[in-house]
């Protein structure tokens, strides 16, 4: 077995999904013969045809509208937004119908249609390629909503998230989709909607996702070093939240550092440390802080260094942290 | 053939017309042409009068503008290889559509370009190395979009298309359209670029809604370039683009997109029209994406270098070139200068690119909101504190 990175994770996940279900569909802007502008769908049209992996027209409210209309008909469609920033076009189809129809119909119109978005920064992209909405769609009933941050949960999770009968909007760190990872197929999968404890420790507890994930476990790292001990939550499902491992490890640690690359108000991260405040109260010997990018549009490229939480800017948090 | 009353003659089909002009790189019948491929210029009755002033040395300039263009463009492309922009968006073979429509457009026009529109942008006074932040990082656009006028790029694909429409509807709000009572001012119009891709996005539709509704005078410039990325045009569309102005009620028009002749009279009358209160107006400039859609993607994977070859022939400027030489008898001179301009105006470019400050820590947090915000404010100091910390330590 060969280390494999988490873009041919996706690739084989979607491969064997489509396998396993022939109502499986990919839909989106050069998915086919390009295999996607990230080549996540590569070979996916060659192999199933042009019916069941469509290159779309370059509308992405059309891309929604028209998987709400299959996943009517009894298809499960997974669309692919080429970047985080290009969603928008599709967000009242996602908003209005996607979210809404399960409720609406009184169960009787389920809505099994997966909406992959590559999102987060640090890839030297121009405007519009590097955001993280992820908190837009947390916000709205009816969206379940993860994010993957390595290659095996890649794999898992997009099976996972397409046997789901519910809407769900798959976010991929695109800067980590390079990076590798041995996947072993004997080892089952959590569920979907909960979170993981990566590493242990006993100092502060670090809660993240997505592209944070491999920052957090880095600073976790240098921590120990030092001979801090930094115990990281991959929180993998962000709507709905599993708090249970987290409150768990902040009872036994009582700090906790939230990470992500969006902006902190009224965010994912915004909701955690809100409900560590609430049930874990009494165990909490520092306030939880955020480290996030700020609350500014995303910044020119030059700047994403400073935008983005860096390993340095993580331990800075957990510096704070263990100082109060 | 069958026959009936009431039997009209079907059509070829839509995506036969499509596939089959996408393949043979003909623009059909209704393509508006005053310079062939081999450089002959021919007669066209209804926009000849839109040259009257095209004389060699307008001619000259014109030829000029697309090799300088051309060749920046070529210098962006190597600068993003060596790593010197994070990205390049190349108009390689786009020069005629851009230099055609920018050269028809008066001070007082307004345009709305997407993101490919270099040419333009030095039609609109705009240095090159203006064009560079964005694609270096180190800005998301330098211009002043009212004293060049010409807005931001706009990088969602198709938004601008509305913004153009409602900057227009002031524009005949304010009384522009049609010229001042005495005759002594015409009118303003707005132009608006997006590409073949683009036709499929809701906002553009509605755009072609609003205008029509509003008398917008806005000329919506289509280029046509055949690929959005891997998708050929037959994936946007079963009817040619221009066709498609007649449903929402205003005229449509097709034109040798690389014709720079062709395609500075049609805009001229497209314009006029817009002026004088005949907007909007839809204009689809067939021509073709001679290289990447950009520095990231590989055309290879999925159109035939053949396509490419055949394009070649209908190259924008070679055709100006071939022009000069054999119906104005235009000595090497010319052509000598041009090239020696264009490699000095190269190297100004690189040099100026190299050469680039880096935004500083605090730039990212100006100019998000009009007054200041104590969110961000407070994070911004925070953040400057965290960064100065670090003085001295690297």
């Amino acid at each position: 077995m060969s280390p494999i990175t988490m873009a041919k994770a996706l690739n084989n996940g979607l491969r064997a999904a489509m396998e396993r279900d022939p109502k499986v569909l990919v839909m989106g802007e050069d998915v086919g013969k390009l295999g996607g502008v990230f080549r996540i769908t590569d070979g996916l049209q060659k192999d199933f045809g042009e019916e069941r992996v469509l290159d779309t027209p370059l509308a992405e409210s059309g891309i929604i509208g028209t998987a709400i209309g299959l996943a009517i008909r009894g298809y499960r469609p997974v669309c692919e937004i080429q970047f985080d920033g290009f969603v928008f076009p599709g967000f009242d189809q996602i908003v209005s119908q996607l979210a809404k129809l399960r409720y609406r119909s009184q169960g009787r119109v389920p809505m099994p249609v997966v909406v992959r978005i590559p999102f987060g920064g640090g890839i030297g992209a121009v405007e519009h390629h590097s955001e993280s909405p992820e908190s837009l769609f947390a916000h709205v009933a009816g969206l379940r909503v993860v994010a993957c941050g390595n290659p095996v949960d890649a794999y898992w999770m997009i099976q996972q998230a397409i046997e789901s009968d519910d809407p769900v909007i798959f976010f991929e760190p695109k800067r980590r989709y390079w990076e590798k990872a041995e996947l072993d197929l004997d080892v089952p999968p959590p569920p979907l909607f909960s979170s993981r404890v990566l590493r242990e420790g006993s100092a502060v507890t670090l809660a993240c996702y997505g592209p944070m994930v491999r920052t957090c476990l880095d600073a976790a790292e240098a921590a120990h070093a030092d001979g801090t001990e930094l115990e990281v939550i991959d929180l993998r499902t962000l709507s709905p939240l599993d708090m249970g491992p987290v409150y768990e490890s902040v009872r036994r640690t009582g700090r906790l550092v939230v990470v992500s690359e969006a902006p902190s108000e009224v965010s994912v991260a915004a909701e955690v440390a809100a409900k560590v405040q609430q049930d874990c109260f009494y165990s909490l010997e520092a306030p939880v802080l955020r480290v996030t990018g700020f609350d500014t549009p995303y910044p020119p490229s030059k700047c994403e260094d400073d935008f983005l939480p860096d390993l340095d800017r993580v331990l800075d948090g957990v510096d704070r942290s263990l100082a109060w | 053939m069958p026959s009936w009353p009431g039997f009209v003659e079907p059509e070829p089909t839509p995506q036969q017309v499509i596939a089959g002009l996408h393949a043979t790189g003909e623009g059909g019948v209704d393509l508006v042409q005053v310079l062939t491929p081999e450089g002959v210029r021919i007669a066209e009755p209804r926009f000849d009068k839109y040259l009257g002033d095209v004389d060699v040395p307008r001619l000259q300039s014109l030829y000029r503008d697309m090799v300088l263009v051309r060749r920046f463009d070529r210098e962006a492309n190597s600068l993003q290889r060596q790593g010197q922009l994070g990205i390049w968006v190349p108009l390689l073979g786009q020069e005629a559509a851009q230099i055609g429509a920018g050269r028809a457009l008066t001070p007082r026009d307004m345009a709305f370009p997407s993101y490919r529109e270099h040419g333009v942008a030095w039609c609109r006074g705009i240095d090159p190395t203006e064009l560079l932040g964005i694609f270096r990082g180190t800005d998301h656009g330098s211009w002043d979009p009212a004293a060049t006028g010409f807005h931001l790029y706009t990088i969602v694909i198709g938004n601008q298309c509305l913004n153009a429409t409602g900057y227009a509807m002031g524009q005949r709000f304010d009384g522009k359209v049609g010229g001042s009572a005495d005759g002594s001012e015409s009118g303003e119009a707005t132009i608006c670029f997006f590409g073949d891709g683009a036709t499929s996005q809701g906002d553009v539709h509605e755009s072609f809604v609003w205008s029509a509704v509003y008398d917008a005078p806005v000329v919506f410039f289509c280029q046509n370039n055949q690929w959005a990325i891997s998708e050929p045009l037959e994936r946007q569309t079963r009817v040619p683009l221009y066709r498609r102005a007649q449903g929402y009620g205003f005229p449509g028009i097709r034109v040798d997109g690389n014709d720079v002749l062709a395609t500075l009279a049609v805009t001229r009358w497209a314009l006029e029209e817009c002026r004088t209160g005949n907007g909007p107006v839809l204009i689809e400039a067939f021509t073709y994406r001679m290289d990447a859609h950009t520095t990231s993607d590989d055309p290879s994977r999925y159109r035939l270098a053949d396509e490419l070859e055949l394009w070649k022939l209908k190259d924008p400027i070679e055709r100006v070139r071939v022009n000069l030489v054999r119906e104005h008898e235009l000595g090497q001179d010319f052509f000598d200068e041009v090239a020696a301009e264009s490699d000095a105006l190269a190297a100004r470019f690189r040099e100026y690119c190299t050469n680039m400050p880096e935004p500083g820590p605090e730039r990212m947090f100006s100019e998000v909101y009009a007054e200041s915000s104590p969110v961000l404010d407070a994070q911004r100091d925070a953040f400057l504190a965290y960064h100065a910390s670090f003085e001295g330590t690297s």
